[in-house]
């Protein structure tokens, strides 16, 4: 599957997205085309599946961001997929996910300013289908933010 | 803050998707110039709109089945000073993301682990050990979707 080259590769891909295909080959110790090639290779194979743009949100006015982590009635079993539609319509939502444990989904939320959020809040997240309980952390600082893997 | 026209939205809309999209694909899917498309790429990009771009892979191909959202709460808040926590903790290789927040913990960590196995062993080793570190509430991810955000209303 993957070697020991494949792994280097990825490494620094994963550390520094925006470096060069000429770049990440020097970093890696191997050749452009080498590197091409393998990046070719582990995107065919689906272990690479794309590259995403990150928007910074404060750079657009959106001060407020809020990690809302919800406890579903899963008494109904649509109680999931009724509150996953639900919140994909909510344009404030900026990514959902879903866990095992005390929490069954988390839903970043942005707004411009507290007023804003507040009534996102009430009229966008409270009428979310299945809620039986949330709780909110409000998010101060982002101190690390990487997709680096120790591969 | 600067302010974005419809097409700017639209760009950053494609970019969310795929970074990867040069300026003159850019400018052949919204009607713009080579040059134009590249323009409003490299403003954004200047503004720290674009702040950078994600490799999304698939972390189960690479090894790493599991990944697990933490809450930490400090024990002795006041005493340890926030500087020494956050220093040890972006220091562990496994802990992708570090965010203070405020609310029912202090710190979120995103962590990645081989399997359950292994986040037990970084989780005794590495975050047990931190300093400060009290209350720890563990939940591991099943599913992620990034969503494209208010970009209709920006």
């Amino acid at each position: 599957m993957l070697d020991d080259t494949d792994r280097r590769i990825l490494r620094h891909l994963l550390a520094e997205p925006t470096l060069s295909t000429a770049d990440l080959a020097g970093r890696a110790g191997v050749t452009t085309a080498t590197c091409w090639r393998r990046l070719e290779k582990l995107t065919a194979a689906g272990v690479v599946q794309g590259q995403q743009a990150v928007i910074d949100w404060r750079r657009l006015g959106y001060e407020v961001e809020v990690s809302l982590r919800f406890t579903l009635d899963k008494t109904d079993p649509r109680a999931f997929d009724d509150f996953l539609a639900a919140a994909r319509e909510v344009p404030e939502v900026t990514t959902i996910e879903t866990f095992l444990g005390r929490v069954d989904a988390r839903l970043t939320v942005i707004a411009r300013d507290m007023a804003a959020y507040q009534e996102v809040y009430r009229r966008k997240i409270l009428t979310l289908p299945h809620i039986a309980e949330i709780d909110a952390l409000m998010l101060i600082a982002t101190i690390r933010e990487t997709e680096g893997l120790p591969v | 803050m600067i302010d974005l026209d419809d097409t700017d939205r639209a760009f950053l809309r494609a970019l969310a998707q795929d970074a990867t999209l040069s300026a003159g694909e850019l400018g052949r899917r919204f009607g713009l110039s080579q040059p134009a498309a590249w323009r409003r790429v490299r403003r954004m990009e200047e503004a720290g709109v674009i702040a950078g771009r994600r490799v999304v892979v698939d972390r189960a191909a690479l090894g790493f089945g599991v990944t697990v959202f933490l809450g930490i709460k400090l024990a002795t808040r006041g005493r340890v000073s926030l500087e020494d926590f956050e220093r040890a903790v972006t220091a562990i290789p496994e802990v992708q993301v570090v965010q203070h927040v405020l609310g029912l913990f202090d710190y979120r960590l995103r962590v990645v682990a081989r399997d359950i196995a292994d986040f037990e062993r970084v989780l005794r080793r590495r975050i047990m050990t931190l300093p400060g570190v009290g209350n720890v509430e563990a939940n591991v991810l099943l599913t992620e979707e990034r969503r494209p955000g208010p970009l209709g209303l920006a």
